[in-house]
């Protein structure tokens, strides 16, 4: 019965009629940005209590006064004072991609706001985080959101979800100029202030590191991906708005901004994030770390099959295929009495995508009867026939 | 985008008609200070309208008459700060009248200082609940209000257009405010109420004190048009005349049914809200606990086959409320009976 109501007040978003009342008091959301009041507003709409919603639109603009879907919004109910209205944005001879932009960013607040992420769901990318990730950045580009994780002994724990931006031709980007937002595991490169960038950036830049190994090896390219804020004259951008740079109101990318470490805090970009309960959660990071650990003990065991079994056919590493690889590991433990390897703070994380593919990252110490060297290391873990089988492994 | 309309009590506009009509007379010597004000401004020579009104001023200078007078005048000369301040100050001395809230609103909108504009409206409303033009105009804020909100939320600038329009509309003030006169000295061409209105208006400030205004402004009304009214139905369209006059009866006698029964189907809601939502408003009007009693006088029909176009006054008195205002009405005739399909304040 519940279900049926939200179908319908999902179906009607695309009207003039959308938003619930928050119903789950302890669901996780942060409430810093205008969701709040803006499904309020709606829920009035819904209820024709006009003056209240427009009483609701005013403080929704006190607090965000370059919100321009707040601005429509009120446009349409003071029109309605005059005549009858029935959709989002009833202003005469306006320009009709501008309209659909702001319908779309209510739909995209909306729906964010009703569909808030389940207490304990979490993101399936977030496998595990090494104990100097204090938090992992997850995006959503069909919802139009990202969401911040905080690191509690390798369990992401929700902290915050803010409403973006992302690129004008979608997500999955190949090629330079594509217009696309990449899919992918990545992270912050570097923090760009505000004095260096011009307006358009708004309050700061993130750059992560797309193209990422995967990207290379599947002969994706571009450059310049950046988690950035927004020009002064404007609260937010429509959902599809930039060159491929995942946006953040200003307000949210300082919020954002003081969570962020560079080189190490995760950013996972995904179409739609697949979320686990916490069970699934813990069931496949132990397969995954019961994998990693066999591979590790049959390193050290000196038996060159066992190790080599842990890798993909397709596997790839610089110039190395899977067969030139093997050659080189049985003549290199072939000179060896013994090999002690150990894996350290180790990340887990999935990427997003068709491909189940995991992003693995440590610290090697690696030790052995004539070479020791540490390294921090990274692989790529692919799911063969139901086993997980590594595709790419080098420094990080 | 409509323009707003700024209000000119029944007095002034009987004034204006005085003054239309002394022109043709050959004594314009000891013109009352007042009538000559509302002559020159009908001429466009702002700077001595408003000498003769200050010099009204000078004599009495809580005259409401004469306060309106000036604020319509500085309004006309663009100096909209200070018309502000003498309608300002006139609703603070007589907070029952509509009329100056209302011409406050329109300065405030042609300084695109909607939401002032909007409390300023609804103030005349509060005081006179059926006030049309007041209606008229809150419609219009709003269009305007929603506008701007729309510039804002779609980053376009439509104040370029507005800007043009707030304009035309300074003009339109003026035109709109002499229209009536004009049109009322074509319909008379009687002496009678030349004399009749100035008198009646220089009574009208000695009344200051309790409610000076509804009283000054009935005082035209009574006197001069009845034999307009007469004259012209005679050789007019009497089914039509009859139509408006059951319509106006029903309205007096608080019969709603008959009321709305004298609306086409097709009726043109004002700002094209619902049927439904006008209906119900209308109900809500007429149902009220006070007696209303609806007049009309000068009544001019131009008929076009099925079609006829109505102009007269409407006065109307309800409670303590009198108020007076021309209509324009289009009727259709529709199964022998002539129905209204479109109502509007004003010509």
């Amino acid at each position: 019965m519940k279900a049926s109501a939200s179908i319908r007040r999902v179906t009607t978003a695309l009207l003039f009629a959308a938003g619930a009342a928050p119903s789950a008091a302890e669901q996780t959301f942060s409430d810093f940005g205008p969701e709040p009041l803006l499904a309020q507003a709606f829920t009035h709409i819904e209820q024709n209590r006009l003056d209240a919603a427009l009483a609701q639109t005013d403080q929704l603009l006190k607090a965000f006064p370059n919100f321009r879907l707040g601005h429509l919004i009120k446009g349409d109910l003071l029109l309605a004072r005059t005549r009858p209205i029935e959709t989002l944005g009833n202003a005469a001879n306006a320009p009709q991609d501008k309209l659909s932009d702001l319908r779309e960013e209510a739909i995209a607040r909306l729906k964010a706001y009703r569909d808030k992420p389940l207490a304990d769901y979490v993101p399936r990318y977030l496998l595990q985080m090494h104990p100097e990730q204090k938090y992992a950045v997850v995006v959503d580009t069909q919802k139009a959101r990202l969401y911040l994780y905080r690191n509690e002994g390798g369990k992401p724990r929700f902290v915050a979800d803010y409403y973006i931006s992302h690129g004008k031709a979608g997500a999955e980007k190949l090629r330079e100029g594509d217009k696309k937002t990449p899919i992918g595991v990545y992270h912050v490169t570097a923090s760009l202030p505000r004095q260096k960038l011009s307006d358009f950036y708004g309050s700061g830049a993130f750059p992560i590191n797309y193209p990422n190994e995967w990207d290379k090896r599947l002969g994706r390219n571009g450059h310049g991906i950046w988690l950035h804020g927004t020009p002064s004259d404007t609260f937010s951008r429509p959902p599809k708005a930039s060159d491929g740079c995942v946006v953040l109101a200003n307000q949210d990318l300082d919020a954002l901004a003081k969570n962020l470490q560079i080189g190490t805090t995760p950013v996972i970009i995904s179409n739609s994030i697949e979320w686990l309960s916490l069970d699934d959660w813990q069931t496949e990071r132990t397969a995954l770390s019961v994998s990693i650990e066999t591979w590790r003990r049959d390193w050290e065991s000196l038996d060159t099959g066992q190790y080599l079994r842990h890798y993909s056919q397709r596997f790839q590493s610089g110039k190395l295929d899977f067969a030139q690889w093997s050659a080189q590991k049985r003549q290199v433990n072939a000179g060896k009495q013994w090999i002690k390897v150990s894996a350290d703070n180790v990340s887990m994380f999935r990427s997003p995508g068709k491909e189940e593919l995991v992003v693995v990252t440590f610290d090697q110490n690696y030790r052995s009867s004539n070479l020791s060297n540490t390294m921090k290391k990274r692989q790529y873990w692919i799911k063969e026939d139901g086993a997980w089988k590594i595709v790419y492994e080098g420094g990080a | 985008m409509t323009l707003l309309r700024l209000s000119v009590p029944t007095h002034v506009l009987a004034s204006l008609l005085g003054a239309a009509l002394l022109v043709l007379a050959p004594t314009t010597a000891s013109a009352d200070p007042l009538q000559e004000a509302g002559r020159l401004m009908k001429q466009g020579q702002l700077g001595p309208a408003l000498e003769r009104t200050d010099q009204a001023l000078a004599a009495k200078p809580k005259d409401a008459q004469a306060r309106f007078m000036k604020g319509l005048i500085l309004t006309e000369m663009g100096r909209q700060n200070d018309a502000i301040v003498v309608f300002t100050k006139l609703t603070e001395d007589y907070p029952e009248l509509p009329e100056p809230y209302n011409n406050l609103a329109v300065l405030y909108a042609q300084q695109r200082q909607f939401e002032k504009a909007k409390n300023a409206l609804e103030m005349a409303i509060r005081t006179h609940p059926s006030y049309a033009t007041a209606h008229e105009n809150l419609g219009d804020i709003y269009a305007r209000m929603a506008s701007q909100a729309y510039d804002k939320a779609l980053q376009i600038d439509s104040s370029n257009a507005s800007a043009q329009t707030k304009l035309a509309l300074i003009r339109d003030l003026m035109s709109n405010s002499a229209r009536p006169a004009a049109l009322a000295s074509r319909s008379t061409t009687g002496k009678v109420p030349a004399s009749a209105a100035p008198a009646a208006k220089q009574e009208a400030p000695s009344a200051t004190k309790p409610e000076p205004a509804p009283a000054a402004r009935t005082e035209p009304v009574d006197p001069k048009p009845a034999p307009v009214a007469e004259a012209k139905s005679a050789g007019g369209e009497p089914e039509v005349e009859k139509a408006l006059r059951g319509w106006a009866d029903a309205w007096s006698a608080k019969d709603f049914k008959a009321y709305l029964a004298a609306y086409a189907s097709d009726f043109q809601t004002p700002g094209g809200q619902p049927r439904s939502a006008w209906e119900a408003e209308r109900a809500r009007r007429i149902n009220k606990p006070e007696s209303i009693q609806i007049g009309i006088e000068n009544l001019q029909v131009a008929l076009e086959g099925e079609r006829a176009t109505a102009r007269f006054r409407q006065n109307y008195k309800s409670g303590k409320l009198k108020t007076s205002a021309t209509k324009t009405m289009v009727l259709v005739r529709r199964d022998g009976r002539w129905l209204i399909q479109q109502e509007r304040v004003g010509n």
